[in-house]
Formats: structure tokens, C-alpha cells, sequence
């Protein structure tokens, strides 16, 4: 049986669908949620892929930037060569520390009972945005999504966007960091100082009520921008890279954003920010929008308009609480449709961490990676595949519509990929009349099922599996 | 120099020809059995889109104006010498590889122009515009397909190798119902010819893989080494300060071929923090990638028009770190021996606090949009109601503003 017309059948619950449109993918080893609760369930769980496959914290992140700054400012001092194996080495320690990064967050896709926890972490810390501006600052995106979106994924949106506004990465990636009040006490000691000139810098502000908030088709103007910009002001980190909130830099008075006025204490405060924060995350439009973009990650690149308003409602109702929202997704009908032609694309990082579990790759395959062969299994067939991993081109993140990812170019990189996939097999490959079961159960189609018999080797026989159309949809 | 008058007729004597095959062809987007000299003319069109809103004030400074030093402070402009095109403009000094091109005549800007696009200065909704050429100041959703998609679509005997899509990134300007083709310069397929056939028939009842697929295949075939890409190879793609010459590269290789028409993109233009060190980066790519489509195209280089566009300038003041914020009325970049360079397009509207617009950006005085279409209605004879109608929708074009010799 095959893609019953959503006519023809009342859409329901289905265990496979539910692992390969919520989580990674199926597996030889893992059993699939048995239903919605089970789903839900897991995010309450406590969260052990994370405790056995770690991820660089803020404190590591820092520090590996910091040793290649200063190994790189003593090669200067010394004016000759003589200190470039310190910064060939602290180069090296991050390349590492990257490299086991990267590979951790992909065990966690490809052994993690729920998968859906996983791909909440990489929908929110996309919706999120943070890309390394520089080798040195590359671990800085991990630290984000596992201290700042991770540990709200089954919380309310409010506290999401409270820790991702003040995360250093944050800070720094959408230059936070260096914005000061113009007529804010720091800013005016460095003028009578004859120092550079402090000001603002609109771009947090501006993304957070564009992307991450309201979303730009909401009512909102630049003299909100600009005021939301002012009141931004003081939000830092200090040298260990933690969060500090820096009075002297905020500018003065109070700010108007959405007709509401914050601030306007002296000293400048936090709470005032956060009250925003707050504001913002209970909009109506940031209901709607962060509904819109659940649906269109999760169901389909045009999701049900029905759909799409009761998972609104349902987070007006509950003050922003995510698993509010998704059960409302979860027990939609439009959530169930069939997988085929018309459903989401998986994206390229989906696509191979759904192919590793497919096959049931030990982690051992994975953990005996040096970083030359994460680059070259791993890294640089996503980016041919279109995603460069963490380097998305701007603060929207990834596309979502099938036809920006299976173009000729990102579909001939799958292929490519997928033919060689068998070294990521436990042991021999497997018999691809199998594999196709394994991998795709009641997913696959009849043509991929008589395809697969016909491969003239067990290699390309799964590689023909996981280069489909069906296992590339979702 | 070409003689336009009878280029001219014999591209409409062509084109009329053409018209009575052309319906078949439109009716077929993957057809690659065409003979591939049909496409229009032999001129060349480039079109790259720099994402995240280049600052056109800083590529094309304006030191002549009076309020110009007031604004930019040093940490922008930094200590190199200014490279003056006249006495008013001059040039960033990265793109001073490009100034035998400018005093060749082959180098060319518009200034203070923007899309219709105002107010809410999202780079997303920006571009969004920029690749529709709609009219609105909003998003039309009614409008998916790219204004060098309807330009095809109003050129009738366009084979899909007319128009090629570079590279990686989506690319709407060129998306649409006429065919164009799309590929990345670094892309290598190599199959047996049984997982070939098996590939056709599981991809065949899902048309978006079925077309992808399709043309993979085609275009390895066609283009594509049979090696398969060595780590060196694949190492070198992943080189971020290559890709913008790798793509021009590419492009002027298919150019030499059936290819009239180029897209591609470079992003990375948002400069709100230390924008001098962001934009040296960039203009070095940009200009990287606009030589190796002259030192590509060779002897067509003079039927060649390369327009590099962005989804709106940035402030004019210098913000608080070093940068600039979004904002409205920009540069345009033109090149190619066909356009009549050395001069810099456009009517200037002055940057005192009163002229700027919201006391804050470029005041734009021109549609950017018009600069493509007399482009477009000068090399394809396109008839300027099908440009003001349908491939730009709500664009007066005015005067020509006579950019192509």
C-alpha cells in the first residue's frame, strides 16, 4: 500500500511517519514513538544523549578563541616566526575541539531514542540564528544552542528568548556587544576623552522583532527598531565571556517600543529589558508567526492555514508554552499526511544524520573520526549539499521550501554522498531488499522496492535507498 | 562597438523566426536537444545579486559633497588613497584592480537608486523585491517567478541553456516557468549506468527530483569531469574567498558556449560592525570575480553586460560601531565592453540632513529596476510595454538613460 489520497482516509497517528517527519529517521535499533504522548514524553525525559555525547560549553568556547588570540598576538610581539607552532597549535586544539563538536551533535541524531527533541534543538537554535564570525569563534554556536535554546525546548518561548538575547554568541554575532547608548556615561567619558566614538548599532534589535519575534510582516516601524535598539544598550559579556548587564553603557531614558514605554531608571536596569522581552514574546504576531514556522519546518513548506491558527491559539492560551504548542501541531490531521511528492525535503543535515541511523552506525564509527575525515565524510558534502554547517549566509538560517535544496547541483551531492555511504555501515553492508524496510518501512514505494533488488551491488543498492525521493522527503 | 541599428533588426528578424518554433520549446523547461544557437542574439547578460545590502556610499563615495566628511569617520573610509573616477565620486580603494576597466569605459555605477521597497529594511524582504521586480513596497506573493525568468518568458526560442543559475545559493531572480539551467562550478556526479537508470526510474513520480535529477545527469554528462572529486578538489570548494571568481569563471565558460544569460550571487555584504575590514573582503571578491569574466569571456567581454545589484543601501552616517545600519537608496555596479562606462548614472539628491531620506538614508531619485530594462530593451529589443507590464510591473522607464554603447 502506498499514498493513500488524504481524501480517501482519515489521517491519524502512524509510528513511522512520526520518526521520520518529527525525528531523524527510522532505525535498526531504536523503536519509534508508539504515539503523540510518547512524542512529548520524551522532551521531559531526562536528556541523556547530552550527558554522553557533550558539547563545548561558553567557558570552552572562550577559552579556545582566547588561546589562538593571544598565541597570535605574541607572534606579532615577537615580530618573527619563532612563536608559530604556538598558534599552528592553539589552531590545531580548536580544529579538534570543532571537529568533536560536530560529531557529537550528530550522535545525538543518529542514537537519541527521541529524535524529536533533537530536531526542536535544531529547528529553535535556526529560528536563532548564530553563525562564527571567524575560525577562532567557531565552538561559540554550539555553546549557544545547548546553553541558551537546549534547555528551553519544553519551556515557554519567553525564557527561549531571554537566554538567546543574552547569550554572548548572540551578542556578538548581531553586534550587541559593541552597541552603546550615544548619550550614555561610557559614551560620553570616551568623548571627553577624545577616544572612538561609541553609538548604537540597530541589528539586534531589528532581527529580533523581524525574525525572531513579531516577524516583518508585523506592525512594527524603524522608530521601533531604533527605540528597541537604545534600549538594547548594556547588554555584554565580560572577558570570561559570561553575561553582564553594563548600566554605563545603556542610554539613558526611557523608550517607546509597540506603545509601551520601558526604562527610564538611572542606573539603567535589566528588568526593563526583560519586560520587553516579555512583551514581545506575548504578541499575538509572535504567536502567529512562531506557529507559521513550526508548521512549515515540521508539516509542509505550505502548511494547513487551520493548523497553523490553532497552534496560535494554543500559545496565547498557555503564555508561550511550548508543548502546548506542539501537542496542538501533533494532534492536527495535516500532521500525519502521507510522505511523497509534495511533502518537506529533508535538509542536507537531516538527510545524512537519517542516513546514518538508517544504517545503524555504531558510535565508534563516528568518535574514531580525526578531523580530516569529519571534514572530508562529513563536513564538506553538506556544504556541496548547500549547507555549510553553521555558516548559514545570514541571521534567517536555512531555507525551508523543498525546491531551494534538490537542485541539480544539492541533489547530485546527495547521490554522490549516499554511494558512499557504506562506510558508515556497521559491519557489511546490508542487503539492500532489507535495507529499503529498515530504512523507509511503508514509506517506500513499490518502484523503490523492485529498484533495490536490481542494484548491481549491495553499495549501490543503498545508495540508490537513500538517494530517493522518498527517503529525501519527509 | 557594434552597430545597434542592425544588430537590432536582425535580432527582431530573429527572434520573429524563432517565434514560430518557440512554442514547443516553452512547452518543454528541460529540453536540451534544441540547437542551442537559438539562443537570442549574441549578447552577453550578467546579473549578480550581493546579498545583505552593499553600502553604496562607501564603494562610490561621494567626497565632493560638502555634508560627505561629516558623515564617515576614519575607521570607515580608512587610510588608503581615495581613487578618483571624476570630481565628485571616487572609488574604494579595494576595488582598485578594476580602474583600467573604468578608464577603459568598462566600468560603470548608478547611484542614489533603490527597488520600490521602503521603511521596514528586512535584507529578506529586500531581496525578495530585488529578485521579483515587482512594484510594491511589499512583497507581492502573486509574483514567484524572477524578472530574468519573465524576460525569458517574453523571448520566445529560449533553450534551457540560454540562462544559467551559478552556484549554490537559491537564486530567485532567474527562477521560474522558462527554463534555465542551474549548476555549481565544483559539482562532479559519477554512476554506473545501472544506478543511472535506477536513479530515473525511483525519482520518476516525484517531479521535483525527477527534474533535479534529470538535469544532474544531463549537466555531469555535459560539463562534468568523470573523475570524482578528489579531497584536494573538494577542499578547494570550500574556499569562501575562491567562490565568487569560481563562479564568474564558470559562468564565462558557459557563456562561451550557448549561455546569453548568467546569475549569480555573493553574500556577505551586512556591514553594521567594522565595515572597512567586511567590505575590503568583499570588493576584493567582487572585483576578483569581475575579471575572470572579462579574462573568460575573451573576445566577447565587448558583447558583454554584467549588472551587480543589492537590496538597498545602508545609513548614511557611520553608526555607533564602526558600521553602518539598513537603509534605503544605493549603488548599482555595471561592467562588460558593451556598456558606455566611466561615468556614474544618476541624478544626485545631496547629503544634508534635509535631503537624505527620513533624515537617515540615501535619498533614492531613480528605480533600479530601470537600468536592467533599457539594458534588456537595448540588447533583446524587448518591447518596453512587455518591460513596464510584465517583466518589471509598475516601472516607468522614462528616458533611456543610454548605458549600452
Amino acid at each position: 500500500m502506498r499514498r493513500t489520497a488524504p481524501e480517501e482516509t482519515q489521517l491519524s497517528y502512524s509510528p513511522m511517519i512520526a520518526a521520520i517527519r518529527f525525528g531523524y529517521g527510522l532505525s535498526p535499533d531504536i523503536a519509534p514513538p508508539a504515539d503523540p504522548q510518547a512524542l512529548l514524553a520524551g522532551l521531559r525525559a531526562p536528556d541523556m544523549v547530552a550527558k554522553t555525547y557533550p558539547l563545548p560549553s561558553l567557558v570552552q568556547a572562550v577559552d579556545g578563541a582566547r588561546a589562538l588570540r593571544e598565541a597570535r598576538a605574541m607572534e606579532k610581539m615577537a615580530g618573527d616566526r619563532s612563536r608559530q607552532d604556538r598558534v599552528r597549535a592553539a589552531r590545531l586544539a580548536l580544529r579538534g575541539a570543532q571537529a568533536r563538536a560536530f560529531v557529537s551533535q550528530l550522535q545525538r541524531a543518529v542514537h537519541a531514542p527521541d529524535g524529536f527533541r533533537e530536531r526542536l534543538q535544531y529547528f529553535w537554535a535556526n529560528h536563532f540564528t548564530v553563525a562564527a564570525k571567524g575560525p577562532a569563534m567557531a565552538l561559540l554556536p554550539y555553546a549557544f544552542a545547548e546553553e541558551a535554546i537546549r534547555p528551553h525546548l519544553a519551556g515557554h518561548f519567553a525564557d527561549m528568548l531571554k537566554a538567546a538575547t543574552t547569550h554572548p554568541a548572540m551578542l556578538i554575532y548581531l553586534d550587541q556587544n559593541s552597541s552603546v547608548g550615544p548619550n550614555s556615561r561610557a559614551a560620553r567619558r570616551a568623548d571627553a576623552a577624545h577616544k572612538r566614538k561609541f553609538g548604537l548599532n540597530e541589528n539586534l534589535a531589528r532581527e529580533l522583532l523581524e525574525l525572531h519575534t513579531l516577524g516583518v510582516g508585523a506592525p512594527y516601524t524603524q522608530t521601533d527598531v531604533r527605540q528597541f535598539a537604545k534600549l538594547l544598550t548594556g547588554l555584554g559579556f565580560n572577558s570570561e565571556g559570561g553575561f553582564v548587564f553594563r548600566p554605563g553603557r545603556a542610554e539613558p531614558g526611557a523608550e517607546t517600543v509597540l506603545g509601551r514605554r520601558y526604562g527610564g531608571e538611572e542606573p539603567a536596569r535589566l528588568t526593563d529589558i526583560y519586560a520587553a522581552l516579555d512583551d514581545i514574546a506575548a504578541h499575538p504576531a509572535t504567536a502567529q508567526h512562531l506557529s507559521r514556522e513550526l508548521a512549515v519546518h515540521f508539516v509542509s513548506d505550505q502548511p494547513d492555514p487551520d493548523m497553523v491558527a490553532a497552534m496560535s491559539a494554543a500559545f496565547q492560551r498557555s503564555d508561550g508554552h511550548l508543548p502546548t504548542v506542539y501537542a496542538e501541531m501533533l494532534a492536527h490531521p495535516a500532521a500525519w499526511a502521507p510522505i511523497g511528492p509534495g511533502a518537506k525535503a529533508r535538509q542536507p543535515w537531516d538527510f545524512i544524520a537519517a542516513s546514518l541511523r538508517g544504517l545503524g552506525t555504531p558510535p565508534e564509527t563516528l568518535a574514531g573520526f580525526d578531523p580530516g575525515r569529519v571534514q572530508r565524510f562529513l563536513a564538506l558534502p553538506l556544504k556541496l549539499m548547500g549547507q555549510p554547517w553553521l555558516q548559514p549566509s545570514g541571521p534567517d538560517g536555512w531555507h525551508e521550501d523543498a525546491s531551494a535544496w534538490i537542485t541539480p547541483q544539492g541533489l547530485a551531492a546527495r547521490i554522490g554522498w549516499a554511494m558512499k555511504a557504506g562506510r558508515f555501515a556497521d559491519g557489511d553492508l546490508p542487503d539492500p531488499r532489507e535495507f529499503v524496510q529498515t530504512a523507509l518501512a511503508e514509506a517506500a514505494s513499490p518502484t523503490l522496492i523492485t529498484a533495490a533488488r536490481r542494484a548491481e551491488s549491495k553499495a549501490e543498492g543503498v545508495g540508490l535507498i537513500l538517494a530517493s525521493a522518498d527517503f529525501n522527503r519527509r | 562597438m557594434r552597430d545597434t541599428s542592425s544588430s537590432q533588426n536582425s535580432r527582431r528578424a530573429f527572434l520573429q523566426a524563432s517565434a514560430l518554433i518557440g512554442c514547443s520549446a516553452a512547452a518543454w523547461p528541460l529540453m536540451t536537444h534544441v540547437t542551442l544557437a537559438s539562443a537570442p542574439g549574441e549578447d552577453r547578460l550578467v546579473v549578480i545579486i550581493l546579498r545583505g545590502a552593499m553600502d553604496g556610499l562607501d564603494v562610490v563615495r561621494p567626497v565632493g559633497d560638502r555634508a560627505w566628511a561629516a558623515l564617515r569617520g576614519p575607521s570607515l573610509n580608512g587610510n588608503a588613497p581615495p581613487l578618483m573616477l571624476n570630481d565628485f565620486f571616487a572609488l574604494h580603494p579595494a576595488l582598485g584592480d578594476l580602474m583600467p576597466l573604468w578608464q577603459a569605459g568598462e566600468l560603470g555605477f548608478a547611484h542614489a537608486v533603490a527597488t520600490p521597497y521602503r521603511n521596514k529594511r528586512s535584507h529578506f524582504d529586500g531581496q525578495d523585491i530585488l529578485e521579483a521586480g515587482t512594484g510594491l513596497d511589499v512583497p507581492d506573493l502573486r509574483v514567484r517567478d524572477g524578472w530574468l525568468n519573465r524576460m525569458l518568458q517574453s523571448v520566445p526560442g529560449i533553450a534551457a541553456q540560454t540562462a544559467f543559475a551559478v552556484g549554490r545559493d537559491e537564486l530567485k531572480v532567474i527562477e521560474g516557468r522558462a527554463p534555465y539551467r542551474s549548476w555549481a562550478p565544483d559539482t562532479r556526479l559519477v554512476l554506473s549506468q545501472q544506478s543511472r537508470q535506477l536513479l530515473e526510474q525511483v525519482y520518476h513520480d516525484d517531479p521535483l527530483f525527477r527534474d533535479a535529477g534529470d538535469e544532474a545527469m544531463d549537466l555531469a554528462d555535459q560539463l562534468g569531469d568523470d573523475r570524482a572529486m578528489s579531497p584536494q578538489m573538494m577542499r578547494k570548494a570550500a574556499n569562501r574567498a575562491d567562490q565568487a571568481a569560481a563562479l564568474a569563471k564558470f559562468a564565462a565558460e558557459r557563456m562561451q558556449q550557448e549561455t546569453r544569460i548568467a546569475a549569480f550571487s555573493i553574500s556577505g555584504w551586512d556591514s553594521h560592525r567594522a565595515q572597512s575590514g567586511v567590505l575590503r573582503r568583499q570588493l576584493s571578491g567582487l572585483s576578483q570575480a569581475m575579471l575572470a569574466l572579462k579574462s573568460g569571456l575573451g573576445p566577447l567581454w565587448k558583447r558583454t553586460t554584467v549588472l551587480a545589484v543589492t537590496e538597498f543601501g545602508r545609513t548614511a552616517r557611520e553608526n555607533g560601531t564602526g558600521g553602518t545600519d539598513h537603509g534605503t537608496g544605493g549603488a548599482m555596479l555595471m561592467a562588460g565592453g558593451a556598456i558606455r562606462g566611466g561615468r556614474v548614472y544618476g541624478k544626485w539628491p545631496g547629503l544634508d540632513e534635509a535631503d537624505l531620506y527620513q533624515r537617515r538614508d540615501l535619498m533614492p531619485t531613480a528605480d533600479v529596476r530601470l537600468y536592467p530594462a533599457w539594458a534588456m530593451r537595448v540588447m533583446y529589443g524587448l518591447d518596453r510595454n512587455v518591460l513596464q507590464d510584465k517583466v518589471f510591473p509598475g516601472l516607468d522607464m522614462g528616458d533611456d538613460p543610454r548605458i549600452l554603447l
